[in-house]
């Protein structure tokens, strides 16, 4: 058994007199795919905050690799591997869509492990935004990204963190906006990224979907982890039938 | 049957594009023109203008400096109030070395430019972290500040500031030295704000979230963009102090933190050749108002409302689009 | 001596937080910068000025009409400048700036300086307190302050055009989805805001007298004490004032009139570079960072 790639270990957060995240703990195996659900406002992008860093923990710690990481500033920490996307995508609309790609592109992070100058950026971006699935022949990369449909504005999102090669990869609702069929091209990019060895966290709401690829589950209510596990057990769980559904009154 | 205004790019625009380009004396004089016409205005306009329009194009090369390292600035996302810091920072330093310490102008200046600029830089950076607004408010009230505090505490000359500099030798080389630096600074950040990491100090106005994701120190680059900034505007304050071969406390006025504002929203904001432009414009202008005394902020406070409001984007801008494209009507579908 | 200053201390402070109170409703609780605030301060006292001595009208009259015109000026800053340039802070900012320059810097150059541009007292007395001389204006000027806050505090609470404007600050897609039209509802903070200006100047003026340069300083101090306080909190608007009057009376009493300003200009920085939202602000963490 491999050490974990990550540890939260006791994550507490406070927003004023809000306790968005109670006591959260888990491990995560290298290479595995967990997913965190949960219904709304139960504190699933604060903790993808948290553990980025984007906002300060009132208490408790992340380790990555066995190091802490929680006094580290986030861009330090997308550095070390970590990469997250936004729920809200935000591109440079104007731009056309590679060149959205040129900022990860001119990351020092691209020294740190491509040795050096990584080329002719342009065309890695290009190169990058293929493999997500932008037609290169119907030159859909040269669209400026106001023209292109959220479909593939998710899909620019997932390559800009692609572009970084980071080790541990956090989705934030990737598929959510998506049509049946977007999320079905996704999914095999997401699997190769799997076979590559990354790790991926992925906030969702689409169980459907998510349970297909998922090998962990961890359920989110109120702040606080309510189920943890396999997805099949995870949906048999009393607690997170009653987060979803709501608790009969007998 | 109701009508819209289409633009469309012009012939000569879109046959220039490629490399056929070279084919055509008239495409290549399509492309030049632009970047060679100001190198020329620059090199030419110091021998055509009498002394008194000469003095005023010293000054235009330094508003002009202020507006570019405005613009620069405002681009990644700092919005500066306060232009007159980097100035003022940079004429002291040069009178205290001039005329306390007795280097010549030739060190004085760059040494003034540097010093300036980190010494700027250094009461900047605590507030970078801040939301733009409140950037902004410290870069306005820092100034004035110093006014007062040159004023209460009586050092470098308080209110009769330090006179008696060395001045630069014969007119003209004040005048191409001006004209040089700035032709440097204005190609030098368009090469820059054109490239790959012109685009990330965009991006960190932009989106500043997506920017940190990307594992950029944003701070870093703020930082970096002030200094340079910073140097263009202490550049601007220690040649202005060898000009008038004086420094005191109107180096930190207002004018000089507003008017490349204005010249920069003027002429065209987020590009550097409309700060030029407006510069250009608004100092002789200001300078042909003169005769009517304070009226002339009241011009320039309108003129900077009226341009904010109805023109934003600006005279170059408006210049770029009629010589590259072309309007007209058609009919709604 | 010591008695003395802290009287005139605190009426410093009620001077600062007339002066600070129509900023911060529209800075602060509304979310729009007026930066010719101090322009129509210095408007209003001319106004009256003007009134009085060339037109001949009564004094209570021409107070009511200048508040009345500042009202309306305010609107129509609003609808043909703010209006175009919503949202982009900083063009706000420099738009209106522009145009209390071009006011301001009109009136320098009409030359309305001097002593005799003043306006008359209310009542023309003095009360002693603590063995200190005070004239009954500048205690006018305490307690209209006074009642003043604890108005606005009250209109913005509990009334349904206050909450507006609070609304609109906060999230203005939001407040459109309430039915509340943003615009309106901004148009008047921008008035009520150059009202209250009005009013402050009309009280405060009698102290001294009018000068263009009046207004950069108003709208310095209008917007240290905004900051130091607390963008939009009306508590803050009370403690800074108090914190920055008596910063300002003491450094003049004891150390000497040139560091006055400084001393208030010190403290903005200090308040900016250590807790931007200011000592009371509401707008919090995720507003200051980055």
């Amino acid at each position: 058994m491999s050490p974990p790639i990550l540890e939260v270990k006791n994550l507490i957060k406070n927003f004023g007199g809000i306790r968005a995240l109670n006591d959260v703990s888990f491990e995560l195996a290298p290479g595995a795919l967990m997913g965190v659900i949960g219904p709304n406002g139960s504190g699933k992008t604060t903790l993808v905050n948290l553990i980025t860093r984007f906002v300060k923990p009132t208490s408790g710690e992340v380790l990555f690799k066995g190091k802490p990481i929680s006094h580290l500033p986030p861009y330090r920490i997308v550095r070390l591997g970590i990469v997250r996307t936004f729920q809200m995508v935000k591109p440079f609309y104007q731009l056309p869509a590679f060149k959205n790609m040129i900022i990860p592109l001119c990351s020092p992070r691209m020294k740190a492990i491509a040795g050096g100058r990584y080329g002719n950026r342009d065309a890695v971006a290009l190169d990058l935004l293929e493999e997500v699935g932008f037609e290169r022949d119907a030159h859909v990369a040269y669209k400026p990204a106001s023209a292109l449909p959220q479909g593939y504005l998710k899909r620019l999102e997932l390559a800009k963190a692609m572009a970084l090669e980071p080790e541990l990869l956090i989705l934030d609702e990737l598929f959510s906006g998506l049509s049946l069929a977007e999320v079905a091209t996704i999914v095999p990019i997401i699997e190769k990224l799997r076979l590559e060895g990354k790790t991926i966290i992925m906030i969702e709401h689409r169980l459907k979907e998510l349970f297909r690829i998922a090998d962990r589950i961890i359920v989110l209510n109120y702040g606080q982890k309510i189920a943890d596990g396999p997805p099949a057990t995870v949906m048999e769980s009393d607690a997170v039938k009653s987060a979803y559904l709501g608790s009969e009154t007998t | 049957m109701s009508k819209r205004k289409e633009r469309i790019d012009r012939g000569i625009k879109v046959r220039s594009e490629d490399i056929f380009a070279l084919l055509s004396w008239k495409e290549m004089l399509y492309l030049a023109g632009p970047r060679v016409l100001p190198v020329a205005v620059f090199l030419i306009l110091p021998l055509l203008l009498g002394p008194y329009w000469q003095k005023v194009l010293l000054s235009v090369g330094v508003f002009a400096l202020l507006a570019i390292s405005w613009d620069v600035m405002a681009q990644t996302g700092m919005v500066s109030l306060g232009q007159a810091l980097f100035f003022g920072m940079g004429a002291y330093v040069a009178g205290i070395c001039n005329h306390l310490l007795g280097l010549p102008p030739w060190l004085a200046i760059p040494v003034a430019t540097v010093a300036g600029a980190f010494l700027c830089t250094l009461v900047l950076v605590p507030v970078l972290r801040l939301r733009g607004v409140y950037f902004s408010m410290v870069t306005m009230i820092i100034p004035l500040m110093l006014v007062r505090l040159i004023e209460a505490t009586k050092i470098f000359g308080g209110t009769e500031g330090l006179s008696g500099m060395t001045p630069l030798g014969s007119r003209w080389i004040e005048l191409y030295l001006i004209m040089a630096v700035m032709a440097a600074v204005l190609f030098g950040f368009r090469r820059l704000m054109e490239s790959d990491r012109g685009l990330v100090l965009k991006a960190v106005n932009d989106n500043d979230r997506s920017v940190i994701n990307a594992g950029i120190n944003i701070y870093w680059i703020k930082t970096q963009v002030l200094f340079a900034a910073g140097a263009v505007g202490a550049f601007a304050g220690a040649f202005m102090t060898h000009i008038y071969m004086f420094v005191g406390m109107p180096v930190f006025a207002l004018d000089y933190s507003i008017l490349p504002i204005a010249a920069a929203v003027v002429g065209g904001p987020g590009s550097l050749a409309g700060a030029t432009l407006g510069a250009f414009i608004l100092v002789p202008l200001s300078e042909a108002l003169r005769g009517i005394g304070g009226l002339r902020i009241v011009f320039y406070g309108l003129f900077l409302v009226v341009f904010i409001v109805a023109l934003p984007e600006g005279i170059f801008h408006f210049l770029q689009r009629k010589y590259h494209q072309f309007e007209r009507w058609v009919e709604v579908q | 001596m010591l008695a003395g200053t802290i009287v005139y201390a605190l009426i410093n402070a009620a001077i600062l937080a007339l002066m600070a109170i129509g900023f911060n409703l529209t800075f602060g609780i509304s979310g729009v910068a007026n930066f010719a605030y101090g322009a129509f301060y210095v408007l209003a006292a001319y106004g009256v000025w003007l009134m009085i001595h060339l037109a001949h009208l009564p004094y209570p009259l021409a107070v009511v009409l200048a508040i009345a015109i500042n009202l309306v000026l305010g609107v129509l800053l609003y609808r043909f400048v703010l209006q175009r340039v919503r949202g982009q802070a900083l063009s706000e900012v420099i738009a209106t700036f522009g145009i209390g320059l071009a006011i301001l810097e009109l009136f320098r150059y009409f030359g309305l300086v001097g002593f005799e541009y003043t306006l008359p007292v209310f009542i023309d007395t003095s009360v002693v307190i603590f063995d200190t001389y005070v004239d009954a204006q500048r205690l006018f000027v305490v307690v209209l302050a006074a009642a003043l806050v604890g108005l606005l505090w009250l209109f913005t609470h509990y009334t349904r055009t206050g909450l507006a404007f609070r609304g609109i600050a906060q999230d203005e897609r939001t407040a459109l989805t309430f039915g509340i039209n943003a615009d309106r509802v901004a148009a008047l903070s921008v008035a009520f805001g150059a009202a209250l200006a009005a009013v402050a100047a009309t009280i405060i003026v009698p102290l001294g007298s009018i000068s263009p340069e009046e207004g950069y300083d108003v709208l310095l101090k209008a917007l240290a004490v905004c900051i130091i306080g607390g963008l939009g909190s009306s508590v803050g608007v009370i403690v800074a004032s108090l914190v920055v009057g008596f910063a300002e009376r003491i450094t003049d009493t004891y150390v000497g009139s040139h560091w006055t300003m400084i001393v208030s200009l010190a403290a903005i920085l200090a308040v900016l570079v250590v807790k931007p939202s200011g000592l009371f602000g509401k707008q919090k963490q995720l507003e200051e960072r980055i």
